[in-house]
C-alpha cells in the first residue's frame, strides 16, 4: 500500500513528540520548593501562635462557682448560708431518699465503685441489664439502653442514625446536647421556629418539592424530627399530636428528648406520650437523662429493639466509654421502684408547680416563661437594659438578694458563643415535691421584693 | 531489639518498643478467611431475602414500611454476617466486683448468637485479664470503699445540677486541688465522663483557623473532639516523630490551605499508652518538637496515669520530664483509680478558661459524690498520704507483673505488640476464626480475655488484649500463662519469627514502613 506523504510526516512528528515527552523532566504543578531552607527556617522562627487560651476576667459571671457544702438537697448550704433549694433539678425529692441510698450502699458493698471497662469488655453488670429491663418495662417499650453520662445520651444517639446527607428538622429551642449531637452527625440541619407547626410544615413541604426533583436521592435520604418533651430553655411542651400527624404525612421519624418530662408529665410519670395519650410505638426513639427525676447519673434511650439495638455498636458514648458505676444504676432502679409505687407524687408536683406559677405572676419587671405545670421555669426581664452583660448583672443582684434571705436560686447558664439560638438571660426556678406551700409562698414573695428593690 | 539513647540523649532509659511484622502466609490466609466469610455472608443474605432462611433480625413496623429505610443493608453486612457469629466474646455480663477474679453469668445461645438466655448459673473465680484495673482499686472492701460509703450516706448518689449552676460541691473542689497536686500542675478540673472530657473540651480550646495534628491511632473521643472543634485535622503516622516534624514544618511554612494565612495555633494530640497497640508515646521527642515549633501539646493519659512511672504519676514521670512542659494533661479516673470520670490539668489560666467555657461545666451534671470520694481516697493511697505504702507497692507490683508477663509470652513464641513497660499486652491472632475460638477456649479454662477485631483494629490485625493488674498474683499469672500456652498450641498462634520492624530514626521517607530487616 501507499500512504500519502502528509500522513507519514504527521506520524513522524508525533513519534518525535512522544520521544521528547518520555525523556523530558517531570514538573510539579505547584512550585513548592521555591523556598530555600534558610527562608523556611526564618518563617518558622517568625511565626507566633496565639496563646493557648485567652485570659478570662476575674469577675466573669461563670467563673466564680457557688460552693455547696454538704448534699444539694432540699435545705442546701450555699457559700456558707443555709437556704431552701430552688435550683437543683431534684423534682421528686429522691436525692435524699433513704431507700435509694441504702440500695446504692448494698450495691457499693457488692461491686465497689467503678466498672473498669466499657460495656463490651467485662463492663456489663447484672445491675445494668436489670435497669435496662426495668426502664423498658416502665416506659412500655421493647428495649432500653443506658449511658453513663446524661449529656452523652442524645449526643451519641443522633449521630448513630443520622449521617452525612440525611436531613434533620429540629426546634430552635433545642438544648445544647442535641446541638452537639447534630453537629457530630454532619447531617443537613433545618431549624424551625419554636413550637411552630406551620413553620415545620412549610419546611417539610419544601423538602417534598426538592425530593420530586431528585427521587433517587430522596429514596435513600433519611429524615428526622428532633424535639424535646419539656423544653429546658423555655419551659413549654411540644405539640406531640400534631407532630405525629406530620410524621405520617411526610414520612419523617421522630426523636423525642424527654430529660425534663420523664418522671414529671403523665399520670404515672411516663412522660409526654402519656400526657397526650399517644401510643409509644409512634415515637421512634425516646431519650432522657436520669439526672433529674431519678436523681442519679447517666441517661437512657428506649424504643423498639429494631432501633435501640443499633446503638449497641454505633453509639459512641456507649461503645467507647466505661459503663455506669453499679451503685448509680442501683440508685436509679430504686428510684424507679418509688416512682411506680407512689404515682400520686406526680399530681402533687403538678399542683405545686401551678401554685408557684400563679404566685409569680405580676412581679413588676420580671415575666414568667414556662407552662403552668412545668417544674423548671424561667424568670426573664420584661425589658432588657440594652446589653446582655448588664441584664446578667441585674439578674445576679436579684439572685443574690434572694440567696441572702434564704432562697437558693441560680441563673440559667449558657455558652454564649456556642449556642445556635441563645435564649435571653433568666433566673431558673425549680419546683420539687419536697417544698412546702409556705416555702413556695415565701419564695414568691421574696422574688417580688427582690425585683422591687433591684429593678426599680 | 533495643532503641537506646538517640536524639541527643533525650531518653533517660531504654525505650523498647517492637511491632513484629505479619508473616506473609498468615496474612494471605487471613484474607482468604475473610473472603470465605464474605461469600457465605452474601449467600445467607440471599437465602434470607428469598425466605429460604428465617430472618431473625428485628424489623421495621408495619405502619412505617414505606418510610426511607433506617439502615442500609450494606452498612450492616459486617454486623449480620461476621460479628454475629462470634458475638458471645463481647458484652459478657458479670456479677461481682471487677477485680483480679470475677464471677460471670453463664449465657447460652440456641440460635447461633441471635439471642442469649441466662442459665442462671454463675461461673465463679474467672481470672480477669480484661478489666482496666491496673492498680487493683476495684475492690468491695477496704479504705476506698468505706470512705465512699460514708460520703454516699451523707451526700446521696446524684447531684441534679451543673457545675456552673448549683452542682459545685465542696467535694469537687477538694478533688481538683488533690489532682493538681498529684500531677504536679497548677490547677485541675474534673468531669463526669472520660469520653466527654475529650469531646467537650477540645472544641473549647481550638476552633476554626487552628490546626490539630493527631496520631493515627487516637481514641474515638479525641477524634470526635477534634471534629467538633471545626479546626483542620492532619494525621501523622503512629508514634513517628519524623512524620510529625514534617507536618509541623509544612504547616508553619505554608500556612492555611489556599489563603496562606498563618495558623492561629497548632495542637498536637497524643495518648500516653495506646490501648490497642500497647505502645507508649515518645514523649521526650514530642516535647522537643513542640518547643522547637511553638505548638501546644494535649496528652491523653487515659491508660498511663497510675500505670507508669515509679510513683504512678504517668508517662511524664516515666520519662523523667517536667509536667509543666505538657500544656494540657488529660486523663481518666476509670482505669487506675477504680472510679469514673476524667480530668484536665494545666496552668491556672487554662483551667479558669475551661471553668468558664467548657461545654461540660455549663451543660452537664457534675460528678457523683461517692465516686469523687473513691478517687480522693485512691489518689491519696497512691501518693502515700494515707499513711501506708500500699500505693507504692501496687505501682511496683504492676511494673513487675508487666515485665514478667510480657517476657514469658515472648519466650513462648507469640507475637506481642508494644512497649516492654506497658501493662496493655496485645497478642496477635490475625485470623477471624481464631478471634472467637481464643475467647471461648480461654473461658472454658476459666480465664476471661478481651479479643478485638475490625473495626477497632485494621482488618487483618485482630488481637487478644490482656490488661495486667497489680491485683494479679504471680500464681494467677502463671495459671494464665499455662492456659495461654495450651490454647496457643491448640490454635497454632505462635507466629513469632523474631523479625522486627526496623529502627524508626532512619531518615523518614515514604518507604520506611515497607522495608524489613533480615
Amino acid at each position: 500500500f501507499q500512504a500519502p506523504a502528509y500522513h507519514l510526516i504527521l506520524e513522524g512528528i508525533l513519534i518525535l513528540w512522544i520521544i521528547r515527552l518520555l525523556f523530558s523532566k517531570t514538573y510539579k504543578l505547584q512550585e513548592r520548593s521555591d523556598l530555600t531552607l534558610k527562608e523556611k527556617e526564618e518563617l518558622i522562627e517568625e511565626w507566633q501562635p496565639e496563646p493557648l487560651v485567652p485570659s478570662v476576667p476575674k469577675d466573669h459571671p461563670a467563673l466564680n462557682y457557688n460552693i455547696v457544702s454538704g448534699p444539694p438537697t432540699h435545705i442546701i448550704t450555699v457559700n456558707g448560708k443555709e437556704c431552701i433549694n430552688f435550683a437543683s433539678f431534684n423534682f421528686l425529692g429522691l436525692l435524699n431518699n433513704e431507700k435509694v441510698k441504702s440500695a446504692a450502699q448494698a450495691s457499693l458493698k457488692k461491686y465497689g465503685v467503678g466498672t473498669c471497662g466499657p460495656r463490651g469488655f467485662y463492663g456489663t453488670f447484672d445491675v445494668h441489664l436489670e435497669l435496662e429491663e426495668r426502664l423498658a418495662k416502665f416506659m412500655r417499650t421493647e428495649e432500653a439502653i443506658i449511658y453513663s453520662y446524661g449529656f452523652a445520651t442524645i449526643a451519641s444517639a443522633i449521630p448513630a442514625y443520622s449521617k452525612r446527607g440525611d436531613i434533620v428538622f429540629v426546634d430552635e429551642a433545642a438544648c445544647f446536647a442535641i446541638q452537639k449531637g447534630l453537629q457530630a452527625s454532619r447531617s443537613n440541619i433545618k431549624l424551625f421556629k419554636h413550637n411552630d407547626m406551620a413553620d415545620l410544615e412549610r419546611l417539610l413541604k419544601e423538602q417534598e418539592t426538592e425530593d420530586q426533583k431528585n427521587p433517587r436521592k430522596a429514596r435513600v435520604t433519611r429524615r428526622f424530627i428532633v424535639v424535646e418533651g419539656l423544653y429546658m430553655n423555655t419551659g413549654d411542651i411540644c405539640p406531640l399530636p400534631e407532630l405525629i400527624k406530620l410524621k405520617y404525612k411526610y414520612k419523617v421519624r421522630i426523636f423525642l428528648e424527654e430529660s425534663l418530662s420523664f418522671g414529671v408529665l403523665g399520670e404515672h410519670g411516663r412522660g409526654i406520650t402519656e400526657h397526650f395519650g399517644i401510643n409509644i410505638d409512634d415515637i421512634d426513639l425516646i431519650s432522657a437523662n436520669m439526672e433529674n427525676s431519678l436523681a442519679s447519673i447517666g441517661g437512657f434511650c428506649c424504643g423498639r429493639s429494631f432501633i435501640i439495638d443499633h446503638q449497641r455498636l454505633s453509639g459512641q458514648g456507649y461503645c467507647f466509654s466505661a459503663s455506669l458505676p453499679p451503685l448509680l444504676a442501683a440508685a436509679a432502679i430504686e428510684a424507679l421502684n418509688i416512682m411506680e409505687d407512689n404515682p400520686d407524687i406526680f399530681q402533687t408536683l403538678r399542683t405545686k408547680c401551678e401554685r408557684i406559677h400563679k404566685a409569680l405572676q405580676g412581679i413588676s419587671g420580671l415575666k414568667v416563661v414556662g407552662e403552668s405545670f412545668s417544674p423548671a421555669l424561667h424568670l426573664q426581664l420584661e425589658e432588657s437594659c440594652g446589653s446582655r452583660e448588664n441584664d446578667v448583672k441585674l439578674l445576679k443582684r436579684v439572685v443574690d438578694y434572694c440567696m441572702n434571705s434564704g432562697i437558693a436560686l441560680t441563673q440559667a447558664r449558657y455558652l454564649e458563643k456556642e449556642e445556635k439560638c441563645l435564649p435571653p438571660p433568666s433566673i431558673r426556678v425549680v419546683v420539687t415535691v419536697e417544698q412546702t406551700e409556705q416555702e413556695l409562698d415565701k419564695a414568691a414573695s421574696l422574688l417580688k421584693e427582690a425585683a422591687q428593690s433591684v429593678l426599680n | 531489639m533495643n532503641h537506646i539513647v538517640h536524639n541527643g540523649g533525650l531518653y533517660k532509659r531504654p525505650f523498647n518498643e517492637a511491632f513484629e511484622e505479619t508473616p506473609m502466609l498468615v496474612a494471605v490466609l487471613t484474607y482468604v478467611g475473610y473472603g470465605v466469610l464474605t461469600l457465605f455472608g452474601y449467600l445467607r443474605d440471599f437465602m434470607r431475602q428469598w425466605k429460604i432462611e428465617k430472618c431473625q433480625n428485628a424489623t421495621e413496623r408495619e405502619e412505617q414500611k414505606d418510610f426511607v429505610p433506617l439502615y442500609q443493608d450494606f452498612e450492616n453486612f459486617y454486623n449480620r454476617n461476621l460479628y454475629m457469629r462470634i458475638r458471645d466474646s463481647w458484652n459478657r455480663p458479670i456479677c461481682s466486683v471487677p477485680g483480679a477474679k470475677v464471677d460471670m453469668m453463664e449465657r447460652v445461645s440456641h440460635d447461633y448468637n441471635w439471642t442469649f438466655t441466662y442459665t442462671g448459673r454463675v461461673i465463679k473465680d474467672i481470672i480477669n485479664m480484661g478489666s482496666y484495673n491496673y492498680l487493683g482499686f476495684a475492690q468491695k472492701t477496704g479504705a476506698c470503699q468505706e470512705a465512699a460509703a460514708k460520703v454516699l450516706s451523707q451526700y446521696g448518689a446524684g447531684v441534679c445540677s451543673t457545675r456552673q449552676e448549683m452542682g459545685n460541691l465542696d467535694k469537687h473542689e477538694e478533688l481538683e486541688k488533690l489532682v493538681a497536686r498529684f500531677l504536679g500542675v497548677e490547677s485541675a478540673m474534673a468531669y463526669g465522663m472520660g469520653f466527654a472530657t475529650n469531646s467537650m473540651n477540645i472544641p473549647a480550646l481550638v476552633g476554626k483557623g487552628c490546626l490539630i495534628l493527631s496520631d493515627e491511632l487516637n481514641h474515638a473521643s479525641l477524634v470526635l473532639g477534634a471534629r467538633l472543634s471545626g479546626a483542620t485535622i492532619r494525621i501523622f503516622k503512629h508514634n513517628n516523630m519524623q512524620s510529625l516534624e514534617k507536618l509541623l514544618k509544612d504547616a508553619i511554612v505554608h500556612g492555611q490551605p489556599r489563603t496562606r494565612r498563618p495558623w492561629k495555633k497548632i495542637l498536637i494530640l497524643v495518648e500516653g499508652i495506646y490501648s490497642m497497640e500497647g505502645s507508649i508515646v515518645r514523649l521526650p521527642e514530642v516535647i522537643a518538637l513542640k518547643k522547637k515549633y511553638k505548638s501546644y501539646l494535649y496528652l491523653d493519659e487515659a491508660h498511663s496515669i497510675g500505670a507508669l512511672g515509679p510513683s504512678g504519676r504517668g508517662v511524664v514521670e516515666y520519662f523523667g520530664l517536667n509536667p509543666e512542659d505538657v500544656d494540657v494533661m488529660m486523663g481518666t479516673f476509670t482505669k487506675s483509680f477504680g472510679a469514673a470520670g476524667g480530668y484536665i490539668g494545666g496552668k491556672k489560666e487554662l483551667i479558669d478558661y475551661l471553668r468558664t467555657y467548657s461545654h461540660s461545666a455549663a451543660y452537664a451534671t457534675s460528678m457523683s459524690p461517692p465516686v469523687v470520694e473513691q478517687i480522693i481516697t485512691s489518689v491519696k493511697c497512691i501518693m502515700g498520704e494515707d499513711g501506708t505504702t500500699v500505693g507504692r507497692a501496687r505501682v511496683q507490683q504492676l511494673a513487675e507483673n508487666t515485665r514478667y508477663f510480657r517476657r514469658r509470652l515472648k519466650e513462648m513464641g507469640f507475637i506481642i505488640y508494644g512497649n516492654e513497660d506497658s501493662p496493655v499486652v496485645p497478642l496477635m491472632l490475625y485470623m477471624p476464626a481464631k478471634i472467637g475460638a481464643f475467647g471461648r477456649e480461654m473461658l472454658k479454662r476459666n480465664i476471661g480475655v478481651v479479643v478485638v477485631g475490625f473495626p477497632a483494629t485494621p482488618i487483618i490485625e485482630s488481637r487478644a488484649r490482656f490488661c495486667l493488674s497489680a491485683a494479679h498474683t504471680k500464681e494467677m499469672l502463671d495459671t494464665a500463662l499455662k492456659e495461654i500456652n495450651e490454647v496457643g498450641d491448640l490454635l497454632q498462634l505462635k507466629y513469632s519469627r523474631r523479625r522486627l520492624v526496623p529502627l524508626l530514626d532512619r531518615p523518614f521517607d515514604e518507604t520506611t514502613y515497607e522495608e524489613t530487616e533480615d
